[in-house]
């Protein structure tokens, strides 16, 4: 290993009224890193992104067993006074929906120099003239006016890049974004992926992207964790995967967009639906749904296996 | 004749200040029996009121829609529910389009009590059969929508959409909020049911891949405007309108880079308040003097066949 991780969340076990969510999740991300959890609704991607935030909801979720650590710091042992001085300051969270993410009452350079001023022993001075310099940066057009405008003011597009202007106000090493751009237009989140993808360039930022978009996830992220039922059931370089998909699940996603089919065919579907917690199979989760299922998928949940591409799957794609 | 032919359809709104909201402007199409014409555009591009426009759930306020060669806008109220027969809709959120105190039974089969088709006994018979089209269990009927996943509900939406095997079915975003398994699931079975009933369908999706994998022909819309119409081949792999190239850029794939993309600066402008000359200008990489002051029209470039474009680069 180069450098050591920025984060490296381990075994990690979140489960919500008893049921597990997340049945043992390993994942690590380094400085500079732009890595993309990928999966379906209910895979648990987003309450993994909550977990390193401590921002779960708690309860009904209860963080079970494993560990999060940050930067030499246990994150599951932190009180909650010492979580507020690291959220928003070293780690920072963008989400999808930004117009519920601002404050409606309060100005977008009200919103902004307030991280500034939370975090760091300055001015309100200081904090405003930070505040332009980083709507600046994300290209907010004539910044020093957009200041004194209300979210309800601002396109979604303007609302994700002032969230963002939010997130790296005390340029934080780590960025969490849970689908920050499902609720934009294609072209407009080109934009804002092109300006995260040029910030972590610029700052050595750490990103953890995560999107249901496979396009997105292959065009933007180094690697690619494609969770199911809880768990990472591949993990590789993007490039890699997108090109040697080994876990079934993956390869029969991959194969079910339009785009890898000529048009008008018939799609090659994944039957049946993705198993909510507390009904998950034993055995493989995905087994129920797969076209290459061997008897022991039933029965025994396979390990993650491999050293840079990971796989959980007893009969993989060769 | 085409199955349906739209004249100059417009619809707007009064906007703030008394300033006019023009949703759909002057879109004149038609679609044949059988076909199916994608509509693509982002939000707020007037995609959906045009489907909702040309089924008059939304009043237009000008232009004409004629159906089978009825001018549906000149039709009275009474006249109209007989051609609805004929007309379907299916949504994006199959959680908000279904009601929840009605059996999924009810739900299908309230198309055909509505316009008086069969008894009690040969409407429960027919329920039976479109939840087999769909792939849903005959027991689903005495069920209620709460009991269904996302894609299974959609299903459902379908179902009651199919019930009275109607020519022309309007698809708004209908599989833009099922993940992506479910997705093609829904997308085979819409294929497969159109072979089956020869429904004609107009498309309405912001996803590009979606459309091109099911339409025949595409439909670009941008503020209220189609900007480009033509075949979905010609549209996909030789978009004239430098907003079409955009869109399609614009989608992150496999193996494209970044520096290999036209990424377009901007927003759409207000619709309440759009530019004079061509509405795209002010985001346009190849804008030019003409744009600013004179509306290109939606015409044939010279000496092809592919389509048509709005656009001032094809004279």
């Amino acid at each position: 290993m180069p450098a050591e991780a920025l984060l490296t969340i381990e075994d990690l076990r979140i489960s919500a009224g008893g049921r597990p969510v997340i049945e043992g999740v390993s994942l690590e991300i380094k400085a500079g890193e732009m890595l993309g959890p990928v999966g379906e609704s209910g895979c648990g991607k987003s309450v993994t992104a909550l977990s390193i935030m401590r921002l779960l909801a708690e309860p009904p979720m209860r963080i079970d067993g494993g560990s999060i650590r940050y930067d030499g710091q246990d994150i599951l042992a932190l009180d909650e006074h010492a979580l507020e001085r690291l959220r928003g300051d070293r780690i920072a969270m963008i989400f999808q929906e930004p117009m519920t993410s601002l404050n409606p009452v309060f100005t977008v350079g009200d919103q902004i120099s307030e991280v500034v001023l939370l975090h760091r022993d300055v001015s309100r001075q200081v904090a405003d003239a930070r505040a332009v310099e980083l709507l600046t940066r994300v290209g907010i057009p004539a910044p020093a006016a957009a200041m004194g405008r209300y979210p309800h003011q601002l396109s979604g597009g303007q609302r994700q890049r002032v969230m963002i202007a939010m997130a790296l106000a005390c340029d934080p090493s780590l960025l969490v974004a849970d689908e920050p751009t499902t609720a934009l237009d294609v072209t407009v989140q080109a934009q804002i992926l092109d300006l995260i993808d040029d910030l972590r360039r610029e700052t050595g930022m750490a990103v953890l992207l995560i999107t249901h978009d496979l396009g997105v996830v292959s065009q933007y992220c180094d690697r690619v964790a494609v969770m199911y039922g809880g768990r990472v059931v591949e993990q590789a370089p993007s490039a890699e995967l997108f090109a040697h998909p080994r876990h079934r699940y993956t390869e029969a996603l991959l194969r079910t967009i339009p785009a890898s089919n000529p048009p008008g065919t018939r799609l090659p579907a994944i039957s049946g639906t993705v198993p909510p917690p507390g009904k998950r199979p034993n055995g493989c989760t995905f087994h129920p749904r797969c076209h290459a299922s061997v008897s022991r998928c039933s029965v025994d949940m396979p390990d993650l296996v491999g050293s840079a591409h990971l796989i959980r799957c007893w009969n993989p794609a060769s | 004749m085409s199955l349906l032919e739209l004249d100059n359809l417009s619809k707007t709104y009064p906007g703030a200040n008394g300033a006019v909201v023009r949703a759909v402007s002057e879109v004149s199409l038609t679609i044949e029996a059988g076909e199916v014409l994608g509509v693509v555009g982002e939000s707020g591009c007037g995609k959906s009121t045009l489907g909702r426009t040309l089924l008059r759930l939304i009043e237009p306020s000008g232009g004409s829609i004629h159906f089978e060669g009825r001018d549906l806008i000149k039709l009275s109220r009474h006249d109209m529910k007989a051609v609805r027969r004929d007309l379907q809709v299916i949504f994006q959120d199959p959680f908000g389009s279904l009601n929840p105190r009605h059996t999924v039974g009810y739900i299908i089969a309230e198309p055909l009590v509505v316009h008086h088709v069969g008894d009690r006994r040969a409407r429960a018979k027919r329920v039976a059969e479109l939840l087999n089209i769909v792939g849903l269990p005959e027991d689903a009927a005495g069920r209620y929508p709460h009991e269904f996943s996302g894609g299974q509900r959609q299903r459902i939406a379908i179902a009651r959409a199919l019930a009275l095997e109607p020519k022309l079915l309007v698809a708004d975003e209908a599989v833009s909020a099922l993940d992506v398994s479910i997705q093609s699931q829904i997308i085979n079975l819409i294929a497969e049911l159109r072979q089956k009933m020869n429904s004609a369908i107009l498309f309405i999706s912001h996803d590009l891949s979606v459309i091109r994998h099911v339409s025949d022909r595409i439909a670009v819309m941008y503020l209220g405007r189609i900007v480009e119409i033509g075949p979905t081949e010609a549209i996909m792999t030789a978009p004239k309108h430098p907003y079409t190239q955009a869109l399609l850029s614009a989608v992150p794939r496999p193996g494209v880079t970044r520096a290999d993309r036209v990424i377009l600066k901007g927003e759409l402008p207000d619709p309440a308040n759009p530019s004079a000359g061509c509405a795209f200008h002010t985001r346009c990489p190849k804008v030019m003097d003409i744009c600013h002051t004179k509306r290109p029209v939606l015409a044939a470039p010279g000496g092809t066949l592919a389509g048509d474009v709005a656009c001032h680069l094809y004279p």
